[in-house]
């Protein structure tokens, strides 16, 4: 199948993905504790349902979504709760609170675990909340709840439903792995995603780079026999799997800048989410797990192992053999857009894709750079998919002038890292741009908030003179009753 | 080159140097500037924080007292050093450091009131300048963070020193990554 | 177990500034063989007063602005400026002219406007127009290159070289020996209402693809050009640019009047066309910034080169071009912004 066009620019990568790749999925043994973060990736939590002592099964919902970028959590393991606590986490802020379960060897199910009988009568709305109660999140590396992207498709009347099977991202691989292993559960997965969000069609992309996949894809599609659903093989350039991006190149649209792809009529989830969506409709499970890639030179089995959301990272490693070598970094997701992680005891997240351990034959190239000043050559704006000018934000954001951030469009920046990769003068482009944005976003934050005070003391100021006047003015009222008999002597005497 | 020529050139730089002159004092005289829309531009860059730290009672008789040349713009610790820099920037003045007299930038902040604590005596409504303390007589109060300026003014009349200042919640949760060491 | 953090991307592809200034002075080896070959070993002599030039001006600018001088000194940028200078004056040039035109270049195109990629202009041009300016003579006098009929040999040509650098009177004893550039003769010929043909025809100036001696060089910097092309050190826009805005009207201009104006060929592989093309014009400091922009300059400096050529006081106008269009970059930016993905252009 011929590779089709794709968005400009961007960048084809050194992938290492064979570290990982060559071995199937490994279950891995229930850990004796799993740690959940009720920050699941997006920074905003869900609310505990359960306190201290209590005894869980799994599949008990332990959180509440209450907000709707919050993803309800539930008991990856069966067992008692022994804290409910602050504690690291693989999230943004680097922390969450953390519901902590021990678990005991009874292995009980939650009754509420139960195959999904009446999927087919189900409507769209109700699909979507049944997906939002099941905690379904996007896989692919930002654990957005799916159920919350599939309404605002709903509501912006999205056509097309793409899923992502793109995998840019160097060194990771578990969507990969799964869409070998188990090509039926994403294309069901795909369906129901499909009546979810109430598109016409279905758009599974994959990046030409793995054979293997887009051939399971292919004839899963085949069995499956609905004219809804497609394959679109893209060719494998970093970062083909951002989601604008993907949906430029399979749908040949552009998502408009400050908006949500369902304003472009398109709505993105990742193969492995449709997964995740097969195997609630078909055994009732809640996200209670997910293939992660355990990978990089720090490792001593690498390979793609799936375990309990809330697995310490720590267990996950020691089923990969353990460490080798001397790890330098332990890295959520993957080498451009992954996060290091300061500790291997956080417990697994929704959005973590990948555990890249690093070692200093990975990332010796970021170790050893010097940065040097910008010598305009230009690279940086050559590779940007967002068409961008990083050298000029950088010099923008060096200056901390928010209008011409602003005009240059660092909102448009999709975080993607290649400028960074690329420049000579080896700039630490990407975290001067996120600071950057931090720095508009609180500017902005301040100025509303200021506003806000100013209106609100000006309102109380008001209030205040018209108390002050209506109290002069009883005053007044009082004083000239008590006068009014002198008024008219006082008046002859005019 | 004659004398001719010399007196012409002498002639026409004189006279463009007198009207030009003219221009400019009349333009003086006449085009005064706005000093209403001067002293919104002031407070616009000033926090409203409200608190007074400046000894004007809010930021803009603060404002008002900048445009007219009767304060200093080194007034402001809330808005710290930024604010003096876009201050001096508007008014084309010397940039200078803040008057420690007037108190010293801290990190944002909000007050929280104990609610176990409270009283609910209801003596610090009437502080808050930006009516951000919700509550009633005899009933406990509560804080609306979204609304709290930081200003600190809740915090004399309070009999039972319930109110504490807490660091504001961080406005950005997207794109942090760690720091770089 | 606990790990130290860092921000992302973890993994670069490990460019750095000085593989790029080295590709660089690399690519310029062929046309540096051709430049001795055809016009003795004065080009190395200039290489050599210039690069230490360069090096102890670059150092001493450092110091007095305060700054660690041994990291700017490694990363052969100056070198590059050293390099581009010494490949355009003559090889005959006496020493302190080339030392004193390394200097101005590095302390006046580069460290008064702040070092490294700061400098609006490019500061190898910048020392080239001061000392064209300046010293019109010494700055215009070529030796006879070798691949023109009755040339002396390489060796004579040496011995002068050598004493022209120590600034030795050439005109009593190497009378003869030295000349004008092709462009300059054609220029001076044409002047003297020659026909172009009839220039051409004489043998001396131009030979079957562009001027005698600069032809072969201009061609090695092309081959130079397309290797930095290759390791995507350049990349496509200016080059083809600067091309394309020197050769289109050449083109025209030769077709209306084949007599007095020069054709594309003798323009292409004349002068310093393929030098600056894909060696002077390209340096990113002072060129624009967005790949449309790109094209706008080098079809600038194309165009204004031309210009010069045709009707201007110099006869090779390239370093005037290029500092113009210089001028121009902040106003080409303005206007040549890419459209940012998901907006309305």
């Amino acid at each position: 199948m011929a590779a089709r066009p794709t968005f400009p620019a961007g960048l084809a990568l050194d992938a290492h993905k064979q570290q990982a790749c060559g071995t199937p999925i490994v279950e891995l043994p229930l850990p004796p504790q799993v740690v959940l973060a009720l920050d699941q990736g997006t920074g905003y939590s869900a609310e505990p349902v359960v306190t201290v002592g209590e005894a869980v099964a799994a599949g008990t919902l332990v959180a509440h979504a209450g907000h709707p970028y919050a993803s309800a959590v539930h008991a990856s393991l069966a067992g008692i709760v022994v804290a409910i606590e602050t504690r690291e986490a693989a999230v943004p802020s680097g922390r969450s609170v953390c519901i902590v379960i021990d678990g005991n060897a009874s292995n009980r199910i939650d009754d509420s675990v139960r195959p999904v009988a009446d999927l087919a009568a189900l409507s769209p709305d109700e699909l979507v909340q049944r997906l939002r109660d099941a905690g379904i999140a996007g896989l692919g590396g930002a654990g957005f709840p799916t159920a919350t992207k599939l309404a605002y498709a709903r509501n912006l009347g999205a056509h097309t439903l793409v899923l992502n099977g793109a995998e840019c991202e160097p060194w990771i691989c578990c969507d990969d792995a799964l869409m070998r292993s188990a090509a039926d559960d994403v294309v069901l997965g795909a369906l129901i995603l499909r009546r979810a969000a109430s598109a016409e069609r279905c758009v599974i992309a994959i990046e030409d780079d793995k054979p293997a996949a887009i051939a399971a894809v292919t004839s899963a599609i085949e069995r499956l026999r609905d004219e809804a659903l497609t394959l679109a093989v893209v060719p494998a350039v970093y970062p083909q799997g951002a989601e604008r991006q993907l949906i430029t190149a399979v749908v040949g649209v552009e998502v408009p800048a400050g908006g949500l792809p369902a304003d472009a009529g398109v709505v993105c989830q990742n193969v492995a989410t449709a997964a995740a969506v097969a195997h609630w409709a078909t055994r009732g499970e809640p996200m209670l797990s997910r293939v992660v890639t355990v990978t990089g030179s720090g490792v001593e089995h690498p390979g793609n192992v799936r375990a309990p959301i809330g697995a310490p990272l720590a267990a996950l490693i020691a089923a990969s053999g353990g460490y080798r070598d001397t790890p330098l970094r332990l890295i959520a997701g993957g080498s451009m857009t992954g996060r290091a992680l300061p500790s291997d005891e956080v417990g697994l997240t929704k959005s973590m894709n990948c555990i890249f351990v690093a070692t200093r034959d990975d990332i010796g190239s970021r170790l050893e750079a010097v940065e040097v000043p910008c010598i305009r050559c230009g690279d940086c704006a050559g590779v940007c998919p967002a068409g961008l000018l990083p050298q000029q934000l950088l010099r923008a954001a060096h200056a901390d002038a928010h209008d011409t951030l602003r005009q240059l469009g660092l909102s448009d920046c999709i975080d993607c890292g290649l400028c960074d990769y690329v420049c000579p003068s080896q700039i630490l482009l990407a975290d001067r741009f996120r600071d950057a944005r931090r720095r508009l976003q609180e500017a902005a934050a301040m100025a509303q908030k200021a506003a806000d005070a100013r209106e609100r003391h000006g309102l109380r100021k008001r209030r205040q003179q018209e108390a002050a006047t209506a109290e002069q003015q009883t005053f007044e009222s009082v004083r000239d009753r008590a006068r009014r008999p002198d008024d008219d002597s006082a008046g002859d005497s005019n | 080159m004659n004398a001719g020529a010399i007196l012409i050139a002498v002639l026409v730089a004189a006279t463009l140097a007198v009207t030009l002159g003219v221009a400019l004092g009349w333009a003086a005289a006449r085009i005064e500037p706005n000093a209403d829309s001067l002293v919104e531009r002031i407070d616009a860059l000033l926090p409203q924080t409200q608190c007074g730290q400046c000894r004007y009672p809010g930021c803009r008789p603060y404002a008002a007292a900048i445009a007219s040349s009767a304060a200093e713009i080194d007034r402001c610790p809330p808005g710290g050093e930024a604010t003096v820099r876009a201050l001096a920037e508007l008014l084309d003045r010397a940039l200078r450091p803040l008057d420690p007299e007037f108190g010293v930038p801290k990190p944002a902040q909000v007050a929280w009131i104990d609610e176990a604590r409270c009283i609910g005596c209801a003596r610090c409504l009437p502080a808050c300048p930006v009516d951000a303390i919700v509550g009633t007589s005899r009933q406990m109060h509560t804080v609306i963070t979204r609304q709290c300026t930081g200003c600190e003014l809740c915090l004399p009349p309070c009999p039972v020193d319930c109110i504490e200042l807490r660091p504001a919640p961080a406005v950005s949760r997207r794109y942090s990554q760690p720091r770089a060491a | 177990m606990r790990f130290d953090t860092s921000p992302a991307p973890h993994v670069i592809a490990g460019y750095t500034v000085p593989r790029v200034m080295f590709q660089v002075l690399f690519a310029l080896l062929p046309a540096g063989m051709a430049h001795v070959v055809l016009f003795g070993p004065g080009l190395l002599l200039q290489l050599a007063v210039a690069c230490v030039t360069a090096l102890l001006a670059e150092a001493a600018a450092l110091r007095w602005r305060g700054r660690d001088a041994a990291p700017a000194l490694k990363d052969g940028s100056v070198l590059v400026t050293a390099f581009l200078l010494a490949f355009s004056i003559p090889p005959l040039l006496p020493w302190w002219l080339g030392a004193l035109g390394t200097a101005l270049a590095v302390l006046l195109g580069k460290h008064v406007f702040g070092g490294l990629g700061q400098n609006p202009f490019n500061p190898a041009m910048v020392g080239y127009a001061i000392l064209l300016v300046s010293f019109p003579a010494e700055m215009t006098r070529w030796p006879v290159p070798m691949d023109v009929e009755g040339s002396r040999s390489w060796s004579e040509l040496a011995r002068m070289s050598v004493a022209s650098f120590y600034g030795a009177d050439l005109t009593t004893h190497w009378d003869g020996y030295t000349g004008a550039t092709a462009l300059d003769s054609i220029r001076s010929g044409l002047d003297l209402r020659y026909t172009l043909p009839e220039l051409l025809a004489r043998g001396d100036i131009a030979g079957t693809l562009g001027a005698r001696g600069f032809a072969w060089i201009n061609l090695a910097a092309l081959a130079g050009g397309l290797y930095l092309m290759l390791r995507r050190i350049v990349r496509w826009h200016i080059p083809v640019a600067v091309l394309g805005g020197l050769l289109v009207p050449s083109f025209i201009a030769h077709g209306l009047d084949s007599g007095n104006a020069l054709g594309p060929a003798m323009q292409a592989f004349s002068g310093a066309t393929m030098l600056t093309a894909f060696f002077i014009a390209t340096d990113p400091v002072s060129a624009a910034t967005s790949d449309r922009g790109r094209l706008w300059y080098g079809a600038g400096i194309g165009l204004l080169a031309w210009i010069i050529r045709t009707w201007g006081g110099y006869p090779d106008g390239f370093a005037f071009a290029v500092l113009l269009m210089n001028l121009a970059v902040p106003f080409i930016d303005r206007y040549t912004v890419p459209r940012i993905y998901g907006r309305q252009p």
